[in-house]
C-alpha cells in the first residue's frame, strides 16, 4: 500500500502525522498535567526544615541585694556589679539548650532594710512586696547576715509567696575576701535557689518530652512527667459528689461557693496558661465497685492502696462529659460512703492511715473519700441532711489540682523553707516556673508537629494544600520564632503567648479535615487507567513517525550514496 | 496524578520500609495512662452478622475489664440485633444455642450503618475530623494511650473490604499509623483483624511500638465457627470465637501476658494459621500484660497532706 500511494498522498499523511503528535505534545501534554495536578499553595519549606533544629536560650534576671552587716565597706564599694551566668547543654542531636541567669549585685535601700528588720520572714516577704513588684520570670534574692533573726535557726534559705527569697550567709564566707571571691562563694547558693525557684534543666527536658523521651532518671521523676496534663488551650474540671446511700444521707454540698472561694482565684492565676471552665454534679446510687474490708481494731472500713487502682473504672463509666468540647478533663470525685460501710479509710503500702483520705490518678483527677459517721448518732432519723464542711473538701482538690497542672512535688533542698502559698493556692515563682515549662512545651510539641505535618506534605504529592492551610502554617512558623525569640530576650509573658498562638495555628493546620490522604493509587492501578486511554492513540503516531523517521533515513543514506 | 508522582512512587515502591528509629527504644519505658479501644466491624448484609458478633464480643470483653464508654470508638457497618431477619430482635449471639448476649443492654454504638466508611476510620485515627464531631466519636488520644484497634470483616492479600464498596489497602493503614506515631497519638498500639488473609494488613507498617495479630496468613482463609439453625447463620468467626473464650478468663488483675494470647486458637481448632509481629514492639511480649491492652487499669498515687492550710483562712465558709 505504501508503494501505492502518490508523493503527494504520502507527503500529506506525513503532514497529518507531525501535526497530530505536534497537537499532542505542545497542547495536549501540559493541557493533561495541568488538569490533573493537585493544587498545593505554597509553604515556607525552607524555614520548616530550620526549625527541626531546635535551639532554645532561657534567660532570666536575677537581682542580688546585700542587707546591711553582710558586706564590708570595701567590698560595698565595687557594688552594683552584673554578671552572667551561662549553661548550655545538648539534649540530642537536634536539640541544645542553653540557660541564662544575669545576676545584678547590689546593695539594700533604706525602705528594703526596713522591710528585712520585721520580726518574721512572712512579714519581711509582705513589706519587700509592698515596696516593688518583680516582672514576670525574675527572682530577687536578699543576702542577710548570720546575725539576723528573721529566720529560723536551721534554716539557710527562705523561698516567699511572690518571687523573692531570703538567703542567710556565714561569717567566715564573707570574712576578708574582695567581692570577687565572695561573689563566687555565693555562687552556688544563689545557684541552689534558682533550681528551686526559676528554670531548671530537669524542668525543662521534662517538658520536652514530645520532642525527645529520656529514661528518667528516677521513678520519681517518671512519676512526675506522667501525671500532669499535656498542654492543652483548655481544660474542663468537673466536680461529682458521688450518694450511693441517699436512704440513709441526704447532702447538701455548696459547691457554687466552694468553687468561686477557693478554686476560683486559683484558675485566675493560671489564666495565661490555659482557659479553665468548671462543672459540677451529683450522682445517686453510685457505688465504688471495690468492696472495702472491715477491720476489727480500728472498728472502720479500709481500703487498702492496692485495690485503688480498679475503683475508677466502674465510676467513669456514669460521669457524664461535655460532649461538646474535645478539651482533657479533670474529675474530682467527693465520695460518701453509705451507712452500712461507714467509716471508710483509704491506707497506704505501709498500711499507715492516708491523713488527707485521698488520691488521685495520673492526668485524670482524683478522689476522696468524706467519712459522715461521725455527724449523727444511731438514733438519728434517716434520711439525715449532712452539710459538707467544704473548705477541708477544697484543701484537698486543690492540693490534687496543683499536682495535676504540673506543680513539682519533691520537697525543696535541706535547710529550704518554703512558705505556704496563701490563699491563692499558687504562689508567683510556682506560677513562673510553670510558664517556663508551658512555653518550652508548646514549642517542642509545635515543632514536631510543624516539620511532621510538612514532612508529610512532602511526601504525599496527592494532598491538596489549601490556601487556609498554607496561611495557618505560616502564621505557626512566625509565632514560633517569635516564641524563641521572646524566651531569649526574657519576656516570659510574651513567650508563653506566642506559644499559645503557634500551638492553636500549628494544631489546626496539622488536623484539618481536608487533609485527608485518600488518594492512594499503586502503580499497577494507575496504569491500568492510562494505557486504554492514551496506548490506543499513541499507537498509530508512534509509528507513523517511526515511518517518516526510518524514510528521512534512508533518503539521506541514499543521498550520500549519490554523493560517493 | 501526574507523571512524575507516579514515577517517584513507582520508584517508592522498590525501597524496603522503613525501619524503627534507633533511638525510640529511650522512648517507651515510660508507661500508659489511658487505654483507648477502636472496633470495627466492615460488613454489611445478614449473612454477616458473624462479623457484628465479632466486634460486640470484643466490645463486650473490653468494656467488662474496664475501658469506660467514652475511650471506646465502635463502629459497626450494620444492624443485626434489630434486623428484619432476626428472629431474636435486640440480640446478637456469639455462642449457639443462643448462651450468650454480646449486644446486652448498654451498647452504645459511635459509628453506625453507612457512617462505617474508609474514610471515617481514617479520619477517627489521624483526628482529621470535621469541628461539629462530637466527643464520643473523637479518639481523643494522647501520647501516654494504650490503643487496641480491632478489624473485622471481609479481606483479601493487602485490603480490606468496607461495605461492600470499598476497600482499604495495607499502605493507608501503614500511612496512618505513621501519621499517629508523628503526632504522638499512642503510646502502644495493639493490632488485631480477624479476616481472610489477614497477615496480608500488618505487613507494612512501618511505625515504632505496635505489635499486631492477625487470624490467618496470605493465603489462607479464616473460617466461621459454627451456624445456628434457629437464627440461620453462622454466629462467630472461628478466631473471635476462641478470643472471646480467652479473654473470659481474664480480669481486670490478672497477670496473663501477650504470649498466651499468640497461642489463641491454634491450627487444630482454627484451621487457619493465627499469626503475629512484634518486631516493631520495643518491649518483649512477655513483660506486656494482656490488660495493658483490652482493660484500663489506672495508676494511682495517694494525696499527701497539702502544704497550705485553707481552713484556717477561710472559717466561714458554711453553706
Amino acid at each position: 500500500m505504501y508503494f501505492l500511494a502518490s508523493l503527494s498522498e504520502r507527503r500529506r499523511g506525513q503532514l497529518a502525522a507531525l501535526s497530530i503528535a505536534a497537537v499532542v505534545i505542545v497542547v495536549g501534554v501540559p493541557l493533561w498535567w495541568r488538569t490533573t495536578e493537585t493544587y498545593r499553595a505554597w509553604l515556607p519549606f525552607s524555614q520548616i526544615k530550620d526549625l527541626s533544629k531546635l535551639q532554645l536560650h532561657l534567660s532570666a534576671d536575677v537581682e542580688v541585694v546585700f542587707a546591711r552587716g553582710t558586706l564590708t565597706p570595701e567590698q560595698q564599694k565595687k557594688l552594683p556589679l552584673t554578671q552572667t551566668q551561662d549553661e548550655e547543654h545538648a539534649v540530642d542531636e537536634n536539640t541544645v539548650l542553653r540557660y541564662t541567669h544575669e545576676i545584678k549585685y547590689r546593695t539594700a535601700t533604706i525602705m528594703e532594710e526596713e522591710a528585712l528588720g520585721k520580726p518574721t520572714a512572712a512579714e519581711a516577704d509582705l513589706s519587700l512586696h509592698m515596696l516593688s513588684e518583680s516582672p514576670c520570670g525574675s527572682s530577687v534574692v536578699y543576702v542577710i547576715p548570720e546575725v539576723s533573726s528573721l529566720l529560723p535557726e536551721n534554716v539557710k534559705v527562705y523561698i516567699g509567696q511572690r518571687r523573692t527569697a531570703i538567703l542567710r550567709i556565714n561569717a567566715e564566707m564573707r570574712a576578708g575576701k574582695t567581692v570577687e571571691q565572695l561573689l563566687a562563694v555565693l555562687k552556688p547558693q544563689i545557684k541552689q535557689v534558682l533550681q528551686v525557684m526559676s528554670f531548671s534543666h530537669t524542668d525543662i527536658t521534662a517538658a520536652l518530652s514530645d520532642r525527645v523521651r529520656f529514661n528518667p532518671g528516677s521513678k520519681e521523676s517518671m512519676t512526675h512527667s506522667m501525671r500532669a496534663f499535656t498542654s492543652s488551650p483548655g481544660y474542663e474540671i468537673t466536680f461529682s459528689l458521688l450518694n450511693p446511700d441517699p436512704r440513709s444521707h441526704r447532702l447538701h454540698w455548696d459547691i457554687e461557693g466552694a468553687v468561686q472561694t477557693y478554686i476560683q482565684p486559683f484558675l485566675t492565676k493560671l489564666s495565661p496558661l490555659a482557659n479553665f471552665s468548671i462543672d459540677s454534679q451529683m450522682l445517686h446510687y453510685a457505688m465504688l465497685g471495690v468492696n472495702p474490708r472491715y477491720n476489727n481494731d480500728r472498728g472502720a472500713f479500709i481500703l487498702h492502696a492496692d485495690s485503688l487502682a480498679h475503683v475508677i473504672n466502674p465510676v467513669e463509666a456514669r460521669l457524664g462529659s461535655n460532649a461538646a468540647s474535645s478539651n482533657p478533663v479533670l474529675n474530682f470525685l467527693l465520695y460518701v460512703p453509705d451507712a452500712q460501710h461507714s467509716p471508710l479509710y483509704i491506707q497506704d503500702h505501709k498500711k499507715m492511715d492516708v491523713p488527707s483520705n485521698a488520691f488521685h490518678s495520673p492526668r485524670w483527677g482524683g478522689i476522696m473519700v468524706y467519712n459522715v459517721k461521725n455527724l449523727y448518732g444511731p438514733e438519728a432519723e434517716f434520711p439525715v441532711n449532712i452539710n459538707i464542711n467544704m473548705a477541708e473538701v477544697m484543701g484537698v482538690f486543690l492540693t490534687q489540682l496543683r499536682l495535676l497542672v504540673g506543680m513539682e512535688s519533691s520537697p525543696p533542698p535541706p535547710g529550704f523553707l518554703v512558705a505556704p502559698c496563701g490563699s491563692v493556692g499558687l504562689a508567683d515563682w510556682e506560677l513562673d516556673r510553670l510558664m517556663w515549662s508551658r512555653s518550652v512545651e508548646n514549642i517542642a510539641t509545635a515543632t514536631t508537629t510543624i516539620t511532621s505535618l510538612a514532612q508529610l506534605l512532602d511526601q504525599i504529592g496527592n494532598i491538596v494544600i489549601n490556601d487556609n492551610i498554607a496561611q495557618q502554617v505560616s502564621s505557626a512558623v512566625t509565632s514560633v520564632q517569635l516564641a524563641v525569640a521572646e524566651l531569649e530576650a526574657g519576656n516570659l509573658g510574651f513567650a508563653l503567648q506566642y506559644s499559645k498562638e503557634t500551638i492553636l495555628a500549628s494544631e489546626k493546620a496539622f488536623f484539618d479535615p481536608s487533609l485527608l490522604h485518600l488518594l492512594y493509587f499503586p502503580d499497577d492501578q494507575k496504569f491500568a487507567i492510562y494505557i486504554p486511554l492514551f496506548l490506543p492513540m499513541c499507537v498509530p503516531i508512534l509509528l507513523s513517525l517511526l515511518k517518516m523517521a526510518s524514510e528521512a533515513r534512508r533518503r539521506y543514506r541514499e543521498k550520500q550514496a549519490k554523493k560517493d | 496524578m501526574s507523571l512524575s508522582d507516579s514515577l517517584i512512587s513507582f520508584r517508592n515502591s522498590f525501597i524496603s520500609p522503613r525501619f524503627v528509629q534507633n533511638s525510640a527504644g529511650q522512648f517507651f519505658s515510660s508507661g500508659h495512662t489511658n487505654n483507648w479501644a477502636v472496633l470495627v466491624c466492615t460488613s454489611r448484609f445478614w449473612f454477616n452478622y458473624r462479623h457484628v458478633a465479632n466486634t460486640l464480643s470484643v466490645y463486650r470483653s473490653v468494656k467488662r475489664l474496664g475501658i469506660p464508654d467514652s475511650h471506646i470508638v465502635l463502629m459497626l457497618a450494620d444492624d443485626m440485633a434489630c434486623n428484619h431477619r432476626n428472629p431474636k430482635p435486640a440480640t446478637v449471639f456469639s455462642h449457639k444455642n443462643m448462651e450468650l448476649n454480646v449486644y446486652g443492654d448498654d451498647v452504645e454504638v459511635d459509628y453506625r450503618g453507612y457512617e462505617v466508611t474508609v474514610e471515617n476510620f481514617l479520619r477517627v485515627l489521624t483526628g482529621r475530623l470535621p469541628p461539629s464531631t462530637p466527643r464520643s466519636k473523637r479518639l481523643l488520644s494522647d501520647d501516654r494511650s494504650n490503643i487496641l484497634i480491632y478489624l473485622t470483616g471481609h479481606g483479601g492479600n493487602g485490603f480490606l473490604k468496607f461495605q461492600d464498596s470499598e476497600e482499604i489497602s495495607n499502605v493507608e493503614l501503614a500511612d496512618a499509623f505513621e501519621q499517629m506515631w508523628q503526632k504522638r497519638r499512642y503510646n502502644e498500639l495493639l493490632f488485631i483483624i480477624d479476616t481472610c488473609q489477614g497477615a496480608s494488613m500488618y505487613e507494612r507498617f512501618y511505625s515504632p511500638n505496635i505489635m499486631a495479630l492477625a487470624s490467618s496468613q496470605v493465603g489462607e482463609d479464616s473460617l466461621s465457627h459454627q451456624p445456628d439453625l434457629a437464627i440461620g447463620v453462622h454466629l462467630m468467626d472461628r478466631y473471635t470465637f476462641y478470643l472471646l473464650e480467652f479473654l473470659e478468663d481474664i480480669h481486670p488483675s490478672s497477670k496473663t501476658n501477650m504470649n498466651d494470647l499468640f497461642k489463641v486458637c491454634p491450627r487444630s481448632l482454627c484451621v487457619s494459621t493465627p499469626g503475629h509481629r512484634t518486631d516493631l514492639f520495643l518491649r518483649n511480649p512477655e513483660s506486656v500484660l494482656i490488660t495493658d491492652f483490652f482493660g484500663s487499669v489506672r495508676k494511682v498515687e495517694i494525696t499527701t497532706e497539702p502544704k497550705f492550710s485553707i481552713h484556717q483562712s477561710y472559717s466561714d465558709s458554711d453553706p
